[in-house]
């Protein structure tokens, strides 16, 4: 007896979850659900998407119902937590990494009154797919500018973490701009081939650091780059990513990229309730409040840190593009002409190096 | 071909990346001995690194942290232990269990440690030893705890060939049931390895937390303990191959990290593959039967073990 209640509860679930779209004109109540690639208390990228749930939570009180994923890896196995997840009730589900794409595509097919929503990709092959970004390459031109004024060895480096449009936009636009500041400054990319592997990110930052690099930027979630520039006394300086990392801030930590989330999150929770939800392709930056730039401390001397600060301001008010020509690609050839701004198509597929940088993008 | 990548730096950093795998690794290979196979190592080395942090931030001694790493690791080992020594689980299915039940706990346990800074672990002073050229920078400028790593594997092989407790520890993990008729307490032994299995995982997942990343975050130890489990078998059971595959396996993701840095132009995919490779060869070579190695393999590895006689 118990066994078919429980199947006849299983039953009106999914008929609620296939059919609450239907008078979807509006709703009563939320279920909004997160899939994350990693745990929350990484410090990190995770942990700033989970900031954003909870912010979803404070917004709307008891109308809105959270529920998430940690630790879900990407591919085949994140088409099994998603199609759980849609089977459980959820409204709009947020999958919040890069290697969700095609999970999130394959299961947003099967359940068509589901809104879902990918982080940094760019397919939406359903009408009930979204995805939304934030443009980080406009906080690494901040922080590289940074890094090409404090670097004393000349040699800065870049943990990477894999090679698609988004990390390598961000290599790219930390490399001009500290080049701008420091013309003597040479890159150093070390590819980790993670997301979140503290052991190897440290790993990265010290083969970097045994390679002269005094000044590193990481593309990787956790905070372990800053806790081995920390065993080297004030010798290496970094930068938060992701997360203010503010524990580091009387260490290695002179400034950070920190993502805001809970702006979209909100706002795309609260179009669900009231009706005007519609498909979109979300691209905020400094200016939209989604991109932050941390505290610069006082490891950085005053007028690098004003200049920083006015390219951040300049970069929000939108009278400087990070990526303004002229830019060479690595081989030379030409990309932007003089005065020429990325459009954002080339920014989103970007998939080689500009002129100067040493190395190639592993395929 | 290897840039401007200094030899000692590579050396130093070489071993210091291996102390993890081959704590856990020579820890497994004990309890692997016995006949007993602990797919939980990853869970146990996470507790290790939980809990060893948690006591090194409340204590603020490295030395206490390390051994309360290895207490919480040996913790969470009795349960594997109750419950396929006593209760007669399958091995691998509880092993298995055993590692998601660690991660979740120490995820818990962890909450309130989260960017805290533990005490640093001191740098063993060598003194002339340290002051050689290449070779003191290499070796002679570590933290103790890596060569206390390496007295650990010399002390595991002596006991294990030159000790009657490691005949008899043997003798439990190839055939049982002539144990046990000659009088050996067979569960005894095992849930006495499987602890000490425990303990040298707990230690390695406090290294990791304590000095290789110090400080604490969730799934922290990332893996660790699946290298270590296919070290063991890359070792055939042996503990100074244990020690080479550590270096091999921990040398090989220094070096990849060192030539990007450096700038090489060596597609990093291979070197990562190297490890894993050799892993698969060492298997297919021993399941093809006539060579020598196969017979390392504990005859009992996996069997539980019920005195019905």
């Amino acid at each position: 007896m118990k066994r078919r209640n429980l199947l006849a509860t299983a039953a009106l679930g999914l008929g609620l979850a296939l059919g609450g779209g239907a008078f979807a004109q509006g709703m009563d109540k939320v279920k909004a659900c997160f899939v994350y690639v990693g745990p929350i208390g990484d410090g990190g990228w995770t942990f700033q998407h989970h900031q954003g749930a909870l912010a979803v939570q404070e917004a709307y009180g008891d109308k809105v119902e959270i529920a998430w994923q940690e630790n879900v890896p990407e591919g085949a196995d994140a088409e099994r937590v998603l199609t759980q997840m849609a089977l459980s009730g959820c409204n709009i589900i947020f999958t919040t990494s890069f290697g969700y794409m095609d999970a999130t595509n394959a299961v947003a097919a099967k359940f068509p009154d589901i809104k879902f929503e990918h982080a940094t990709g760019y397919k939406r092959e359903h009408p009930n797919v979204s995805t939304y970004n934030a443009r980080f390459y406009e906080g690494r031109a901040v922080q590289g500018h940074i890094a090409g004024k404090m670097t004393k060895s000349n040699k800065i480096g870049y943990i990477a973490s894999f090679p698609i449009p988004e990390v390598i936009m961000g290599i790219n636009s930390y490399y001009l701009h500290a080049k701008k500041a420091n013309p003597n400054v040479e890159l150093s990319v070390v590819w980790a081939f993670t997301w979140f592997d503290p052991a190897k990110e440290a790993d990265a930052a010290k083969a970097l650091i045994d390679q002269g690099v005094d000044v590193i930027a990481s593309h990787t979630d956790s905070t372990a780059p800053l806790a081995e520039a920390a065993k080297t006394n004030g010798a290496v300086i970094g930068f938060g990513q992701a997360s203010d990392m503010a524990e580091y801030k009387d260490g290695p930590r002179v400034s950070s990229i920190i993502d805001n989330w809970a702006p979209y999150y909100v706002k795309r929770v609260g179009q669900l309730m009231d009706g005007t939800y519609e498909q979109i392709d979300a691209w905020e930056g400094i200016a939209g409040g989604e991109v932050e730039i941390g505290e610069i401390t006082d490891k950085v001397p005053a007028e690098v840190k004003a200049e920083a600060e006015a390219m951040r301001d300049a970069i929000a008010a939108g009278t400087y593009h990070p990526f303004t020509g002229p830019i060479n690609k690595q081989d030379g050839s030409p990309w932007l002409a003089e005065g020429e701004t990325a459009p954002d198509g080339d920014l989103l597929g970007m998939s080689f190096y500009v002129e100067g940088i040493v190395g190639d993008i592993p395929k | 071909m290897f840039g401007s990548i200094d030899p000692a730096l590579l050396l130093a950093a070489l071993m210091v990346n291996s102390v993890p795998i081959m704590l856990a690794a020579t820890g497994e290979l004990v309890t692997e001995k016995a006949g007993v196979l602990n797919l939980g190592v990853e869970g146990m080395m996470i507790m290790g690194a939980m809990c060893g942090f948690a006591t090194a931030v409340v204590t603020g001694s490295p030395l206490l942290g390390f051994l309360g790493g290895a207490l919480g690791a040996l913790a969470l080992s009795l349960v594997f232990g109750v419950l396929t020594q006593l209760l007669l689980t399958n091995q691998v299915a509880t092993g298995l269990a055993l590692t998601l039940f660690g991660l979740g706990l120490s995820s818990l346990i962890g909450q309130g440690y989260v960017g805290i800074k533990p005490p640093a672990t001191g740098k063993l002073d060598l003194g002339p030893l340290a002051e050689i050229p290449f070779l003191g920078r290499a070796l002679f400028a570590h933290d103790w705890m890596v060569y206390v790593s390496i007295l650990l594997v010399a002390g595991v092989w002596w006991m294990l060939t030159h000790s009657r407790a490691g005949l008899i520890l043997r003798a439990v993990g190839e055939s049982h049931e002539a144990a046990h008729a000659l009088g050996y307490k067979v569960t005894r032994i095992r849930f006495l390895a499987i602890l000490f299995g425990g303990a040298m995982a707990g230690l390695g997942g406090a290294y990791i937390s304590l000095v290789r990343v110090p400080q604490w975050t969730d799934g922290i130890t990332a893996g660790a303990g699946w290298i270590a489990l296919a070290i063991v078998v890359f070792a055939s059971w042996r503990p100074w191959r244990v020690l080479a595959g550590a270096y091999l396996f921990g040398g090989v993701t220094v070096l990849q990290l060192n030539l990007q840095a450096a700038g090489s132009a060596i597609p990093v995919q291979y070197l990562s593959m190297a490890p894993y490779l050799i892993t698969i060869l060492v298997l297919v070579i021993m399941s093809s039967g006539r060579g020598k190695a196969a017979l390392n393999a504990p005859a009992c590895l996996g069997q539980n073990f019920h005195a019905s006689r």
